[in-house]
């Protein structure tokens, strides 16, 4: 055995390794237009709520018609739904240009982990909507949505997990910022995705 | 340079069998299937392997089914996970070896 013959067996062991445990066909472009959708779906509550209160003055009651709160709710799901099915559909895209499989044993793992606190998110926002405290739904968004991306982390890009601790940290201050929740909800769901889906094109997608 | 081969496991010499035995060190279990499919070998090929490494006891294999297709999960045994690091160990010595 020749000793670049032991590099090459190691190197293939390290990148055999890697490859069956992460799976890297995620789409960048897709965190964009998440990010995107995100700002519009921002855009539509704002004026909901501002046209249903009137004006920027500084507003010391918390939202709590209800009409109106099942409006933002209705929004808040279509996005979620279309920022997914544009992620799944990218990715797949992504995987059969290089010729990888999109469902194996790394994306099983990534959905399942991503999904278990998400869904957790998603039923305690909920019960929270339906007990009508409403004053940390969007910090609670953010957290749960964090602690999901941190959990998938580990079946993907590292890079992931980073998105996940911003997006935690800032549900956290969200909580102690309340009345607030909108603005950090796009600074959350928009900006973060669209600055992460933009490093994420350029260091992998090229 | 050729060095000899004395140190290294026998069960290793194979290639796939190597990449097998990677793919269950870093993951808990892994299917046939997938196996396959990762590896990019025939069926035959990776079954055959897949039965030296069982006879070594250094994997084990789990049979299902899911539905009415069979589904054939492989894990690394302790035997094997020592095994695999033991061969590491030498891959590793070898190279000190050469570089001093």
């Amino acid at each position: 055995m020749q000793e670049k013959d032991i590099y090459a067996e190691i190197s293939s062991i390290r990148n055999l390794m890697e490859r069956s445990t992460k799976f890297i066909s995620l789409s960048g472009l897709s965190g964009v237009l998440a990010g995107i959708y995100a700002l519009i779906g921002a855009v539509v509550g704002y004026k909901l709520v501002y046209l249903e209160y009137g004006g920027l003055q500084y507003r010391n009651y918390y939202v709590n018609d209800q009409r109106v709160l099942w409006k933002l709710f209705a929004i808040a799901s279509v996005i979620l739904i279309l920022s997914i099915t544009t992620a799944i559909w990218l990715t797949i895209r992504k995987a059969q240009k290089k010729g990888q499989k999109f469902w194996n044993p790394s994306s099983k793992g990534l959905l399942i982990n991503f999904s278990i606190p998400l869904l957790t998110g998603g039923f305690f926002i909920l019960i929270l909507l339906l007990r009508g405290s409403y004053g940390i739904i969007a910090p609670a968004c953010l957290i749960f949505y964090g602690l999901a991306l941190v959990a998938a982390s580990q079946y993907t890009f590292s890079d992931v997990k980073w998105l996940g601790i911003c997006e935690i940290f800032l549900g956290l201050i969200a909580t102690i910022l309340p009345g607030y929740g909108l603005v950090f909800w796009t600074i959350g769901f928009s900006l973060l995705h669209i600055v992460y889906g933009t490093i994420m094109h350029f260091k992998y997608d090229r | 340079m050729k060095i000899s081969l004395n140190h290294f496991d026998k069960a290793f010499e194979n290639r796939v069998r190597l990449q097998v035995m990677s793919v269950l060190l870093a993951n808990e279990r892994y299917d046939f299937n997938s196996l396959k499919e990762l590896l990019n070998v025939t069926d035959g090929n990776l079954a055959s392997h897949l039965k030296a490494l069982e006879k070594e006891a250094y994997i084990v294999v789990n049979k299902s089914f899911v539905g009415r297709k069979p589904n054939t999960q492989y894990t690394a045994s302790e035997k094997g996970r020592d095994a695999f690091k033991k061969h590491l160990e030498a891959l590793e010595n070898l190279i000190k070896q050469q570089k001093q």
